[in-house]
Protein backbone atom coordinates (compact mmCIF):
# COMPACT_ATOMS: atom_id res chain seq x y z
CA UNK A 1 0.00 0.00 0.00
CA UNK A 2 2.67 2.52 0.60
CA UNK A 3 6.29 2.20 -0.06
CA UNK A 4 10.15 4.27 0.95
CA UNK A 5 10.76 7.31 -1.64
CA UNK A 6 14.09 6.02 -1.61
CA UNK A 7 14.62 2.41 -0.97
CA UNK A 8 18.09 2.10 -0.77
CA UNK A 9 20.31 4.03 1.95
CA UNK A 10 18.23 3.32 5.47
CA UNK A 11 18.97 1.83 8.37
CA UNK A 12 16.76 -1.17 9.63
CA UNK A 13 15.53 -3.39 12.31
CA UNK A 14 14.19 -6.52 12.53
CA UNK A 15 10.67 -7.11 14.17
CA UNK A 16 7.65 -9.38 14.14
CA UNK A 17 4.32 -8.64 12.83
CA UNK A 18 1.64 -11.83 13.59
CA UNK A 19 4.64 -13.89 13.89
CA UNK A 20 6.19 -13.19 10.11
CA UNK A 21 9.72 -11.48 10.64
CA UNK A 22 10.36 -7.84 8.65
CA UNK A 23 12.97 -5.26 8.26
CA UNK A 24 11.47 -2.19 8.61
CA UNK A 25 13.35 1.70 8.59
CA UNK A 26 14.76 2.73 12.42
CA UNK A 27 12.53 5.60 13.69
CA UNK A 28 9.75 5.23 12.04
CA UNK A 29 6.26 4.36 13.90
CA UNK A 30 4.41 1.23 14.44
CA UNK A 31 1.39 2.13 12.33
CA UNK A 32 3.80 3.47 9.26
CA UNK A 33 5.99 -0.33 9.78
CA UNK A 34 2.26 -2.20 9.50
CA UNK A 35 1.56 -0.08 6.12
CA UNK A 36 4.85 -0.51 4.73
CA UNK A 37 5.04 -4.21 5.22
CA UNK A 38 1.38 -4.24 3.29
CA UNK A 39 -0.57 -6.02 6.85
CA UNK A 40 -4.39 -5.84 5.49
CA UNK A 41 -5.44 -5.10 9.26
CA UNK A 42 -4.02 -4.20 12.27
CA UNK A 43 -7.22 -4.57 14.25
CA UNK A 44 -10.35 -6.17 14.02
CA UNK A 45 -13.63 -4.26 15.85
CA UNK A 46 -15.25 -4.68 18.96
CA UNK A 47 -18.74 -4.68 17.69
CA UNK A 48 -18.98 -6.24 14.02
CA UNK A 49 -15.39 -7.81 13.94
CA UNK A 50 -14.08 -5.89 11.26
CA UNK A 51 -10.77 -5.07 9.87
CA UNK A 52 -9.06 -1.71 10.26
CA UNK A 53 -5.72 -0.37 9.40
CA UNK A 54 -4.92 3.31 11.02
CA UNK A 55 -6.75 6.58 9.90
CA UNK A 56 -5.34 9.28 11.59
CA UNK A 57 -1.57 8.60 11.96
CA UNK A 58 -1.45 11.60 14.74
CA UNK A 59 -3.66 9.95 17.19
CA UNK A 60 -6.77 11.16 17.31
CA UNK A 61 -8.67 8.50 16.15
CA UNK A 62 -7.82 4.99 18.38
CA UNK A 63 -8.12 3.01 15.24
CA UNK A 64 -4.79 1.52 14.88
CA UNK A 65 -4.41 0.07 18.70
CA UNK A 66 -2.43 -3.33 18.57
CA UNK A 67 -0.83 -5.93 20.72
CA UNK A 68 2.73 -5.01 20.90
CA UNK A 69 5.27 -6.79 23.25
CA UNK A 70 2.54 -8.97 25.03
CA UNK A 71 0.75 -5.26 25.90
CA UNK A 72 -3.33 -4.81 24.19
CA UNK A 73 -4.28 -1.32 23.05
CA UNK A 74 -1.30 -0.02 22.03
CA UNK A 75 -1.70 3.36 20.24
CA UNK A 76 0.03 2.24 16.85
CA UNK A 77 0.87 5.24 15.20
CA UNK A 78 2.28 7.41 18.85
CA UNK A 79 5.25 4.35 19.08
CA UNK A 80 8.40 3.83 17.33
CA UNK A 81 9.33 0.41 16.51
CA UNK A 82 12.32 -1.41 18.32
CA UNK A 83 14.35 -4.17 17.21
CA UNK A 84 12.30 -7.58 18.18
CA UNK A 85 9.33 -5.93 18.99
CA UNK A 86 6.16 -8.29 18.68
CA UNK A 87 3.25 -7.04 17.11
CA UNK A 88 0.61 -8.69 16.71
CA UNK A 89 -3.04 -7.85 15.44
CA UNK A 90 -5.51 -6.29 18.37
CA UNK A 91 -9.16 -8.65 18.81
CA UNK A 92 -11.99 -7.21 20.13
CA UNK A 93 -12.21 -4.35 22.87
CA UNK A 94 -10.64 -0.93 22.89
CA UNK A 95 -10.37 0.34 26.53
CA UNK A 96 -8.26 3.25 28.25
CA UNK A 97 -8.26 1.82 31.22
CA UNK A 98 -6.86 -1.35 32.11
CA UNK A 99 -6.72 -3.59 34.78
CA UNK A 100 -3.29 -5.47 33.91
CA UNK B 1 11.95 16.61 34.72
CA UNK B 2 10.74 18.10 37.87
CA UNK B 3 7.49 18.16 38.79
CA UNK B 4 6.45 21.56 39.56
CA UNK B 5 7.46 23.98 36.75
CA UNK B 6 5.88 28.16 36.74
CA UNK B 7 4.22 27.32 33.80
CA UNK B 8 4.11 23.89 31.64
CA UNK B 9 2.99 24.58 27.84
CA UNK B 10 1.54 21.43 25.94
CA UNK B 11 2.33 20.96 22.44
CA UNK B 12 5.69 21.61 20.32
CA UNK B 13 3.75 22.70 17.38
CA UNK B 14 4.30 26.39 16.18
CA UNK B 15 1.98 27.58 19.12
CA UNK B 16 3.32 26.11 21.55
CA UNK B 17 7.27 26.62 20.45
CA UNK B 18 7.21 29.46 20.51
CA UNK B 19 4.82 30.40 24.05
CA UNK B 20 7.63 28.19 25.87
CA UNK B 21 10.82 30.20 24.16
CA UNK B 22 9.59 33.37 24.52
CA UNK B 23 8.22 32.70 28.19
CA UNK B 24 11.93 31.20 29.00
CA UNK B 25 13.33 34.69 27.35
CA UNK B 26 11.49 36.31 29.99
CA UNK B 27 12.83 34.48 32.81
CA UNK B 28 9.77 31.97 33.82
CA UNK B 29 10.67 28.33 34.59
CA UNK B 30 9.18 26.59 31.82
CA UNK B 31 8.58 22.97 30.22
CA UNK B 32 6.89 22.25 26.90
CA UNK B 33 5.32 19.16 26.67
CA UNK B 34 4.49 16.94 23.59
CA UNK B 35 4.22 13.54 22.68
CA UNK B 36 6.13 13.48 18.98
CA UNK B 37 9.83 12.15 19.24
CA UNK B 38 10.79 15.44 18.38
CA UNK B 39 9.52 19.30 17.89
CA UNK B 40 7.40 20.67 15.22
CA UNK B 41 3.44 20.41 15.46
CA UNK B 42 1.53 19.24 12.68
CA UNK B 43 3.20 21.63 10.11
CA UNK B 44 6.70 21.46 11.53
CA UNK B 45 6.78 17.75 11.82
CA UNK B 46 10.01 16.09 12.27
CA UNK B 47 11.74 19.26 10.69
CA UNK B 48 14.75 18.81 12.71
CA UNK B 49 15.71 15.90 11.34
CA UNK B 50 14.41 15.61 7.81
CA UNK B 51 16.37 14.05 4.99
CA UNK B 52 16.68 15.32 1.25
CA UNK B 53 15.12 15.15 -1.06
CA UNK B 54 11.98 14.70 0.93
CA UNK B 55 12.79 18.18 2.82
CA UNK B 56 13.08 19.96 -0.21
CA UNK B 57 9.23 18.33 -1.64
CA UNK B 58 7.74 19.62 1.24
CA UNK B 59 8.50 23.23 0.04
CA UNK B 60 9.46 26.70 1.91
CA UNK B 61 6.51 26.81 4.22
CA UNK B 62 7.59 23.87 6.34
CA UNK B 63 11.62 24.68 6.46
CA UNK B 64 10.22 28.01 8.23
CA UNK B 65 9.81 25.69 11.11
CA UNK B 66 13.64 25.04 11.71
CA UNK B 67 14.60 28.50 12.92
CA UNK B 68 11.87 28.06 15.16
CA UNK B 69 12.30 24.97 16.50
CA UNK B 70 16.24 26.11 16.77
CA UNK B 71 15.24 29.21 19.08
CA UNK B 72 13.20 26.80 20.99
CA UNK B 73 15.74 24.19 21.59
CA UNK B 74 18.41 27.01 22.70
CA UNK B 75 15.99 28.85 25.12
CA UNK B 76 16.61 27.49 28.09
CA UNK B 77 12.96 25.54 28.39
CA UNK B 78 13.14 22.22 29.53
CA UNK B 79 11.44 19.75 26.53
CA UNK B 80 9.82 16.53 27.45
CA UNK B 81 9.42 14.43 24.44
CA UNK B 82 7.52 11.59 23.43
CA UNK B 83 5.47 12.68 26.52
CA UNK B 84 1.66 12.18 26.04
CA UNK B 85 -0.79 13.93 28.23
CA UNK B 86 -3.38 11.08 29.43
CA UNK B 87 -4.46 13.12 32.60
CA UNK B 88 -5.85 16.57 33.01
CA UNK B 89 -8.41 17.87 35.37
CA UNK B 90 -10.23 21.09 36.72
CA UNK B 91 -7.52 20.86 39.48
CA UNK B 92 -4.74 21.07 36.37
CA UNK B 93 -3.40 18.56 37.31
CA UNK B 94 -1.30 17.27 34.44
CA UNK B 95 -0.65 13.29 33.74
CA UNK B 96 1.82 12.17 31.75
CA UNK B 97 3.03 8.82 30.19
CA UNK B 98 6.23 8.38 29.21
CA UNK B 99 7.76 4.86 28.54
CA UNK B 100 4.98 2.57 30.32
CA UNK B 101 5.30 5.16 33.38
CA UNK B 102 2.92 8.17 34.43
CA UNK B 103 4.36 11.05 35.96
CA UNK B 104 2.62 13.86 37.54
CA UNK B 105 3.16 17.96 36.76
CA UNK B 106 1.79 20.55 38.59
CA UNK B 107 2.37 24.54 37.11
CA UNK B 108 1.47 27.94 38.37
CA UNK B 109 0.13 28.29 35.02
CA UNK B 110 -0.81 26.07 31.65
CA UNK B 111 -0.31 26.87 28.30
CA UNK B 112 -2.19 24.25 25.69
CA UNK B 113 -1.07 24.63 22.13
CA UNK B 114 -2.69 21.19 21.33
CA UNK B 115 -3.44 21.82 17.82
CA UNK B 116 -5.79 21.04 15.22
CA UNK B 117 -7.38 17.35 13.65
CA UNK B 118 -8.51 16.82 10.27
CA UNK B 119 -12.53 17.40 10.48
CA UNK B 120 -14.53 14.19 10.22
CA UNK B 121 -16.10 13.14 7.26
CA UNK B 122 -18.25 9.96 7.60
CA UNK B 123 -19.42 8.74 4.12
CA UNK B 124 -20.03 5.12 3.17
CA UNK B 125 -17.44 2.98 3.57
CA UNK B 126 -14.61 5.41 5.60
CA UNK B 127 -13.88 3.11 7.68
CA UNK B 128 -12.44 0.69 5.38
CA UNK B 129 -9.15 -0.01 5.30
CA UNK B 130 -7.20 1.85 2.57
CA UNK B 131 -9.47 5.32 3.25
CA UNK B 132 -6.89 7.40 5.70
CA UNK B 133 -6.98 11.07 6.12
CA UNK B 134 -4.98 13.20 3.47
CA UNK B 135 -3.30 14.47 6.81
CA UNK B 136 -1.93 11.05 7.69
CA UNK B 137 -0.77 10.50 3.93
CA UNK B 138 1.67 13.82 4.61
CA UNK B 139 2.68 12.51 7.97
CA UNK B 140 4.12 9.01 6.57
CA UNK B 141 5.87 11.34 4.09
CA UNK B 142 6.87 13.90 6.80
CA UNK B 143 8.02 11.21 9.21
CA UNK B 144 8.52 7.61 7.55
CA UNK B 145 9.30 9.61 3.94
CA UNK B 146 6.68 7.17 2.62
CA UNK B 147 4.37 7.42 -0.13
CA UNK B 148 1.30 5.26 -1.51
CA UNK B 149 2.83 2.26 -3.82
CA UNK B 150 -0.61 2.02 -5.94
CA UNK B 151 -3.28 4.37 -7.45
CA UNK B 152 -4.15 6.87 -4.61
CA UNK B 153 -7.29 9.37 -5.06
CA UNK B 154 -7.63 12.51 -2.90
CA UNK B 155 -11.28 13.22 -1.73
CA UNK B 156 -12.59 16.53 -0.13
CA UNK B 157 -12.00 20.38 0.49
CA UNK B 158 -9.85 22.80 1.30
CA UNK B 159 -5.97 24.45 1.52
CA UNK B 160 -4.40 21.40 2.72
CA UNK B 161 -5.84 18.86 0.76
CA UNK B 162 -4.73 21.35 -2.47
CA UNK B 163 -0.82 21.79 -0.46
CA UNK B 164 -0.91 17.53 -0.02
CA UNK B 165 -1.37 17.09 -3.40
CA UNK B 166 1.16 19.74 -4.22
CA UNK B 167 3.74 17.97 -2.32
CA UNK B 168 2.74 14.53 -3.39
CA UNK B 169 3.31 15.67 -7.25
CA UNK B 170 6.52 16.92 -6.07
CA UNK B 171 7.70 13.52 -5.01
CA UNK B 172 6.65 12.17 -8.24
CA UNK B 173 3.48 10.38 -6.57
CA UNK B 174 0.96 9.74 -9.23
CA UNK B 175 -2.51 10.97 -7.99
CA UNK B 176 -5.35 8.78 -9.67
CA UNK B 177 -8.09 11.97 -9.32
CA UNK B 178 -9.35 14.70 -6.59
CA UNK B 179 -12.80 14.57 -6.04
CA UNK B 180 -13.61 18.68 -5.11
CA UNK B 181 -16.42 18.00 -2.48
CA UNK B 182 -16.42 22.10 -2.16
CA UNK B 183 -19.99 23.28 -2.36
CA UNK B 184 -20.27 26.27 -4.91
CA UNK B 185 -19.96 28.97 -2.13
CA UNK B 186 -20.67 31.90 -4.95
CA UNK B 187 -18.33 35.24 -5.50
CA UNK B 188 -21.05 37.31 -3.92
CA UNK B 189 -20.68 35.66 -0.28
CA UNK B 190 -17.12 35.92 -0.98
CA UNK B 191 -16.39 39.41 -2.21
CA UNK B 192 -17.39 40.86 1.33
CA UNK B 193 -14.09 39.27 2.96
CA UNK B 194 -11.99 40.22 -0.10
CA UNK B 195 -10.74 43.55 0.77
CA UNK B 196 -10.19 42.21 4.47
CA UNK B 197 -8.06 39.20 2.76
CA UNK B 198 -5.70 41.63 1.10
CA UNK B 199 -3.19 42.02 3.57
CA UNK B 200 -2.65 38.21 3.62
CA UNK B 201 -2.96 38.21 -0.58
CA UNK B 202 0.49 35.79 -0.30
CA UNK B 203 -1.65 33.00 1.45
CA UNK B 204 -4.35 33.06 -2.18
CA UNK B 205 -0.92 32.90 -4.26
CA UNK B 206 -0.19 30.00 -3.10
CA UNK B 207 -3.47 28.41 -3.37
CA UNK B 208 -3.50 29.55 -6.70
CA UNK B 209 0.00 28.34 -7.28
CA UNK B 210 -0.98 24.75 -6.44
CA UNK B 211 -4.06 24.60 -8.53
CA UNK B 212 -1.82 25.46 -11.97
CA UNK B 213 0.32 23.12 -10.88
CA UNK B 214 -2.55 20.04 -10.49
CA UNK B 215 -3.82 21.53 -13.73
CA UNK B 216 -0.49 21.00 -15.02
CA UNK B 217 -0.18 17.62 -14.01
CA UNK B 218 -2.86 16.99 -16.01
CA UNK B 219 -4.64 14.96 -12.80
CA UNK B 220 -8.13 14.63 -13.38
CA UNK B 221 -10.45 17.12 -10.56
CA UNK B 222 -14.05 16.34 -10.40
CA UNK B 223 -16.25 19.04 -9.33
CA UNK B 224 -19.59 19.52 -8.06
CA UNK B 225 -19.75 15.97 -6.28
CA UNK B 226 -22.23 14.25 -4.65
CA UNK B 227 -22.91 10.77 -2.98
CA UNK B 228 -19.42 9.76 -2.42
CA UNK B 229 -18.82 6.31 -1.30
CA UNK B 230 -15.71 4.28 -0.42
CA UNK B 231 -16.32 0.71 -1.78
CA UNK B 232 -14.55 -2.94 -1.14
CA UNK B 233 -15.03 -5.95 0.97
CA UNK B 234 -11.88 -6.43 3.29
CA UNK B 235 -10.48 -3.21 1.81
CA UNK B 236 -10.73 -0.35 -0.37
CA UNK B 237 -11.20 -1.39 -3.77
CA UNK B 238 -13.13 1.29 -5.53
CA UNK B 239 -14.00 4.83 -5.16
CA UNK B 240 -17.96 6.05 -6.78
CA UNK B 241 -19.67 9.43 -7.39
CA UNK B 242 -21.82 11.82 -9.22
CA UNK B 243 -20.22 14.61 -10.85
CA UNK B 244 -22.06 17.49 -12.32
CA UNK B 245 -21.22 18.82 -15.90
CA UNK B 246 -22.37 22.47 -15.58
CA UNK B 247 -25.61 22.50 -16.89
CA UNK B 248 -26.37 22.17 -13.17
CA UNK B 249 -29.00 18.90 -13.75
CA UNK B 250 -26.83 16.26 -15.90
CA UNK B 251 -24.97 14.20 -13.40
CA UNK B 252 -22.66 11.57 -14.50
CA UNK B 253 -22.14 8.49 -12.33
CA UNK B 254 -18.05 7.71 -12.06
CA UNK B 255 -16.30 4.62 -10.51
CA UNK B 256 -12.90 4.84 -10.27
CA UNK B 257 -10.39 1.77 -8.89
CA UNK B 258 -8.36 2.92 -6.31
CA UNK B 259 -5.94 1.33 -3.23
CA UNK B 260 -5.74 4.51 -1.47
CA UNK B 261 -8.08 7.11 -0.70
CA UNK B 262 -7.12 9.85 1.30
CA UNK B 263 -9.91 12.28 2.68
CA UNK B 264 -9.51 16.28 3.73
CA UNK B 265 -12.19 18.72 4.70
CA UNK B 266 -10.42 21.26 6.78
CA UNK B 267 -9.43 21.15 10.37
CA UNK B 268 -10.89 22.11 13.59
CA UNK B 269 -9.36 22.32 17.38
CA UNK B 270 -8.33 19.76 18.86
CA UNK B 271 -10.27 20.24 22.01
CA UNK B 272 -9.79 17.03 24.25
CA UNK B 273 -7.06 19.30 27.03
CA UNK B 274 -8.97 22.43 26.79
CA UNK B 275 -12.51 20.92 27.95
CA UNK B 276 -10.89 18.79 30.23
CA UNK B 277 -9.61 21.88 31.93
CA UNK B 278 -12.52 23.09 31.87
CA UNK B 279 -11.90 25.92 29.29
CA UNK B 280 -15.65 27.31 28.34
CA UNK B 281 -16.41 26.92 24.45
CA UNK B 282 -18.24 28.49 21.63
CA UNK B 283 -19.75 28.09 18.58
CA UNK B 284 -18.10 29.85 15.19
CA UNK B 285 -20.76 29.63 12.66
CA UNK B 286 -18.21 30.84 9.46
CA UNK B 287 -15.99 28.03 10.71
CA UNK B 288 -18.25 25.78 11.73
CA UNK B 289 -16.40 24.70 14.39
CA UNK B 290 -16.19 25.38 18.40
CA UNK B 291 -13.81 27.22 19.38
CA UNK B 292 -12.48 28.17 23.11
CA UNK B 293 -13.39 31.67 24.78
CA UNK B 294 -10.52 33.17 24.87
CA UNK B 295 -8.98 37.25 24.86
CA UNK B 296 -6.66 38.34 22.55
CA UNK B 297 -3.55 37.66 25.48
CA UNK B 298 -5.08 34.01 24.79
CA UNK B 299 -6.56 33.85 28.26
CA UNK B 300 -9.53 31.48 28.50
CA UNK B 301 -12.75 31.43 30.73
CA UNK B 302 -10.29 29.58 33.49
CA UNK B 303 -7.65 31.34 35.23
CA UNK B 304 -4.29 29.66 35.05
CA UNK B 305 -4.71 28.40 31.67
CA UNK B 306 -3.91 30.14 28.69
CA UNK B 307 -4.58 29.14 24.97
CA UNK B 308 -2.79 29.33 21.80
CA UNK B 309 -2.72 28.43 17.99
CA UNK B 310 -5.25 26.04 16.34
CA UNK B 311 -6.65 24.22 19.41
CA UNK B 312 -8.73 27.30 20.68
CA UNK B 313 -10.07 27.98 17.01
CA UNK B 314 -8.07 27.66 13.52
CA UNK B 315 -5.89 30.48 12.67
CA UNK B 316 -3.09 28.46 11.29
CA UNK B 317 0.63 27.86 12.09
CA UNK B 318 2.15 31.32 11.47
CA UNK B 319 -0.96 33.40 13.40
CA UNK B 320 -0.47 29.97 16.57
CA UNK B 321 3.20 31.03 16.63
CA UNK B 322 2.26 34.91 17.46
CA UNK B 323 -0.75 33.64 19.36
CA UNK B 324 2.32 31.37 21.22
CA UNK B 325 4.08 34.70 22.13
CA UNK B 326 1.30 36.52 23.58
CA UNK B 327 0.23 33.68 25.87
CA UNK B 328 3.84 33.86 27.03
CA UNK B 329 3.51 37.60 27.71
CA UNK B 330 0.96 37.71 29.57
CA UNK B 331 1.51 34.31 31.41
CA UNK B 332 5.24 36.55 32.66
CA UNK B 333 3.48 39.57 33.52
CA UNK B 334 0.80 37.16 35.68
CA UNK B 335 3.69 35.81 37.21
CA UNK B 336 5.06 39.15 37.97
CA UNK B 337 8.13 38.42 35.40
CA UNK B 338 7.45 41.26 32.78
CA UNK B 339 5.84 44.98 33.86
CA UNK B 340 2.40 46.03 31.99
CA UNK B 341 4.19 48.38 30.04
CA UNK B 342 7.23 46.41 28.57
CA UNK B 343 3.97 43.42 27.98
CA UNK B 344 2.26 45.98 25.90
CA UNK B 345 5.23 47.50 24.35
CA UNK B 346 6.37 44.03 23.60
CA UNK B 347 2.95 42.31 22.13
CA UNK B 348 2.44 45.97 19.66
CA UNK B 349 4.26 44.22 16.82
CA UNK B 350 3.32 40.89 17.71
CA UNK B 351 -0.08 42.29 17.46
CA UNK B 352 -0.01 43.84 14.14
CA UNK B 353 1.42 40.57 12.74
CA UNK B 354 -1.16 38.63 13.61
CA UNK B 355 -3.91 40.83 12.36
CA UNK B 356 -2.43 40.41 9.35
CA UNK B 357 -2.14 36.57 9.49
CA UNK B 358 -5.59 36.40 10.79
CA UNK B 359 -7.28 38.57 7.83
CA UNK B 360 -7.12 35.56 5.75
CA UNK B 361 -9.38 33.38 7.24
CA UNK B 362 -12.84 34.52 6.86
CA UNK B 363 -11.77 34.51 3.21
CA UNK B 364 -10.36 30.79 3.10
CA UNK B 365 -13.37 29.69 6.03
CA UNK B 366 -16.13 30.96 3.07
CA UNK B 367 -13.99 29.48 0.41
CA UNK B 368 -14.18 26.41 1.65
CA UNK B 369 -16.57 25.60 4.03
CA UNK B 370 -17.55 21.97 4.70
CA UNK B 371 -20.39 20.09 2.41
CA UNK B 372 -23.47 19.45 4.39
CA UNK B 373 -23.48 16.06 2.98
CA UNK B 374 -20.37 14.84 5.38
CA UNK B 375 -21.86 17.02 8.02
CA UNK B 376 -25.03 15.31 8.10
CA UNK B 377 -24.05 11.85 6.26
CA UNK B 378 -27.00 9.32 5.49
CA UNK B 379 -28.56 7.23 8.15
CA UNK B 380 -26.61 4.10 7.07
CA UNK B 381 -23.16 5.63 7.40
CA UNK B 382 -20.88 4.85 10.12
CA UNK B 383 -20.32 8.16 12.35
CA UNK B 384 -18.79 6.80 15.62
CA UNK B 385 -16.10 4.19 14.35
CA UNK B 386 -15.39 2.77 17.79
CA UNK B 387 -18.67 1.64 18.79
CA UNK B 388 -19.70 1.52 15.11
CA UNK B 389 -22.85 3.69 15.74
CA UNK B 390 -24.62 5.01 12.16
CA UNK B 391 -26.15 8.41 11.75
CA UNK B 392 -29.35 6.69 11.90
CA UNK B 393 -29.29 5.56 15.40
CA UNK B 394 -28.19 9.37 16.56
CA UNK B 395 -31.51 10.35 14.42
CA UNK B 396 -33.62 8.05 16.41
CA UNK B 397 -31.59 8.86 19.59
CA UNK B 398 -32.67 12.47 18.89
CA UNK B 399 -35.93 11.96 18.18
CA UNK B 400 -36.37 10.11 21.16
CA UNK B 401 -35.35 12.84 23.14
CA UNK B 402 -31.99 13.21 23.43
CA UNK B 403 -31.23 16.60 23.55
CA UNK B 404 -27.47 17.13 23.56
CA UNK B 405 -24.65 14.50 22.38
CA UNK B 406 -23.88 13.28 26.25
CA UNK B 407 -27.24 11.67 26.55
CA UNK B 408 -27.01 10.55 22.98
CA UNK B 409 -23.42 8.51 24.35
CA UNK B 410 -26.14 7.11 27.06
CA UNK B 411 -28.50 5.78 24.49
CA UNK B 412 -26.37 5.01 21.64
CA UNK B 413 -22.75 4.03 23.00
CA UNK B 414 -21.50 6.87 20.71
CA UNK B 415 -18.78 8.58 21.73
CA UNK B 416 -17.84 6.28 24.16
CA UNK B 417 -14.97 4.86 22.71
CA UNK B 418 -11.25 5.38 23.06
CA UNK B 419 -11.31 8.53 20.89
CA UNK B 420 -14.45 9.73 23.60
CA UNK B 421 -16.02 11.77 20.29
CA UNK B 422 -13.07 13.32 18.66
CA UNK B 423 -13.73 11.36 15.52
CA UNK B 424 -17.50 11.51 16.09
CA UNK B 425 -18.53 14.86 18.12
CA UNK B 426 -19.00 17.26 15.73
CA UNK B 427 -21.34 15.30 13.41
CA UNK B 428 -23.14 14.04 16.06
CA UNK B 429 -23.61 17.85 17.58
CA UNK B 430 -24.69 18.67 14.01
CA UNK B 431 -27.41 15.62 13.18
CA UNK B 432 -29.37 16.43 16.58
CA UNK B 433 -29.28 19.79 16.08
CA UNK B 434 -30.40 19.36 12.68
CA UNK B 435 -33.31 16.83 13.81
CA UNK B 436 -34.29 18.91 16.75
CA UNK B 437 -34.33 22.12 15.41
CA UNK B 438 -32.05 23.65 17.92
CA UNK B 439 -28.96 25.65 17.69
CA UNK B 440 -25.72 24.47 17.74
CA UNK B 441 -24.82 26.18 20.69
CA UNK B 442 -27.86 24.56 23.05
CA UNK B 443 -27.09 21.15 21.82
CA UNK B 444 -23.39 21.22 22.68
CA UNK B 445 -20.82 18.82 22.83
CA UNK B 446 -19.40 15.83 24.56
CA UNK B 447 -17.88 15.74 28.29
CA UNK B 448 -13.97 14.63 28.38
CA UNK B 449 -12.84 12.56 30.82
CA UNK B 450 -9.40 11.52 31.87
CA UNK B 451 -7.75 9.00 30.90
CA UNK B 452 -7.11 10.32 27.59
CA UNK B 453 -5.12 7.50 26.15
CA UNK B 454 -4.69 3.85 26.98
CA UNK B 455 -3.41 3.37 30.46
CA UNK B 456 -3.18 0.47 32.50
CA UNK B 457 -3.28 -0.08 36.13
CA UNK B 458 0.59 -1.35 36.37
CA UNK B 459 1.60 2.18 34.77
CA UNK B 460 -0.32 4.25 36.78
CA UNK B 461 1.24 2.22 40.06
CA UNK B 462 4.92 3.21 38.31
CA UNK B 463 4.70 6.86 39.03
C1 LIG C 1 -2.35 16.13 10.11
C2 LIG C 1 -2.23 17.61 9.91
C3 LIG C 1 -1.29 18.11 9.02
C4 LIG C 1 -1.14 19.48 8.84
N1 LIG C 1 -0.21 19.94 7.94
C5 LIG C 1 -0.11 21.26 7.70
C6 LIG C 1 0.82 21.76 6.74
O1 LIG C 1 1.56 21.00 6.13
N2 LIG C 1 0.85 23.11 6.51
C7 LIG C 1 0.02 23.96 7.17
O2 LIG C 1 0.08 25.16 6.93
N3 LIG C 1 -0.84 23.51 8.11
C8 LIG C 1 -0.93 22.19 8.38
N4 LIG C 1 -1.84 21.73 9.31
C9 LIG C 1 -2.67 22.69 10.04
C10 LIG C 1 -2.07 22.87 11.43
O3 LIG C 1 -3.15 22.91 12.32
C11 LIG C 1 -1.14 24.08 11.46
O4 LIG C 1 -1.90 25.25 11.37
C12 LIG C 1 -0.22 24.16 12.67
O5 LIG C 1 0.54 22.97 12.77
C13 LIG C 1 -0.95 24.43 13.98
O6 LIG C 1 -0.01 24.76 14.96
P1 LIG C 1 -0.27 24.55 16.51
O7 LIG C 1 0.98 24.94 17.20
O8 LIG C 1 -1.53 25.22 16.89
O9 LIG C 1 -0.52 22.97 16.70
P2 LIG C 1 0.22 21.68 16.12
O10 LIG C 1 1.25 22.02 15.14
O11 LIG C 1 -0.87 20.76 15.71
O12 LIG C 1 0.94 21.08 17.41
C14 LIG C 1 0.23 20.52 18.47
C15 LIG C 1 1.12 19.56 19.21
O13 LIG C 1 0.44 19.12 20.38
C16 LIG C 1 0.76 17.79 20.62
N5 LIG C 1 -0.30 17.17 21.42
C17 LIG C 1 -1.64 17.16 21.17
N6 LIG C 1 -2.28 16.46 22.12
C18 LIG C 1 -1.33 16.03 23.00
C19 LIG C 1 -1.36 15.24 24.18
N7 LIG C 1 -2.52 14.76 24.69
N8 LIG C 1 -0.19 14.98 24.81
C20 LIG C 1 0.98 15.44 24.32
N9 LIG C 1 1.07 16.20 23.20
C21 LIG C 1 -0.07 16.48 22.55
C22 LIG C 1 0.89 17.18 19.24
O14 LIG C 1 1.76 16.06 19.29
C23 LIG C 1 1.47 18.31 18.41
O15 LIG C 1 2.86 18.21 18.28
C24 LIG C 1 -1.98 20.37 9.53
C25 LIG C 1 -2.93 19.87 10.43
C26 LIG C 1 -3.07 18.51 10.62
C27 LIG C 1 -4.10 18.00 11.58
S1 LIG D 1 -4.03 6.06 13.46
FE1 LIG D 1 -5.38 7.39 14.50
S2 LIG D 1 -4.72 7.16 16.53
FE2 LIG D 1 -3.27 6.02 15.49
Amino acid sequence: MFRLVDETSVDTLKLSIEGREYDVPVGISVAAAVLLCGITRLRNTPVSGSPRLPYCMMGICFDCLMTIDGFPNQQACQLEVRENMTIEIQQGAAELLQQR
Amino acid sequence: MKDHYQLLVIGAGPAGLAAAAEAARLGLDVALVDEQKAPGGQIYRNVGSIQEPVSTYLGKDYLRGKPLVEEFLQSGATYINSASVWYLDERLETGLLIDGASHFITAERLILATGAQERPMPLPGWQLPGVMTAGAGQILLKSAAMIPSRRVVLAGSGPLLLLIAWQYLQVGVKIGAIIDTTPGSGFSKLLPYLPRALPAFDYLLKGLSFILAIKKAGIPVYKAVADLRAEGHESLESVSFTTGLGDGNKRTEIDMEAETLLLHQGVIPNLRLPLAAGCELEWDALQQSWKIVKDIWGQSSVDQVLVAGDCAGIVGARAGELQGRLCALQAAHQLKKIDLQPRDRAATRIKRSLQRHLSIRPFLDTLYPPAKAYQLPDDETLVCRCEEVNAGQIREAARMGCVGPNQVKAFTRCGMGPCQGCLCGSTVSALIADETGASMEQVGYFRVRPPFKPITLGELANT
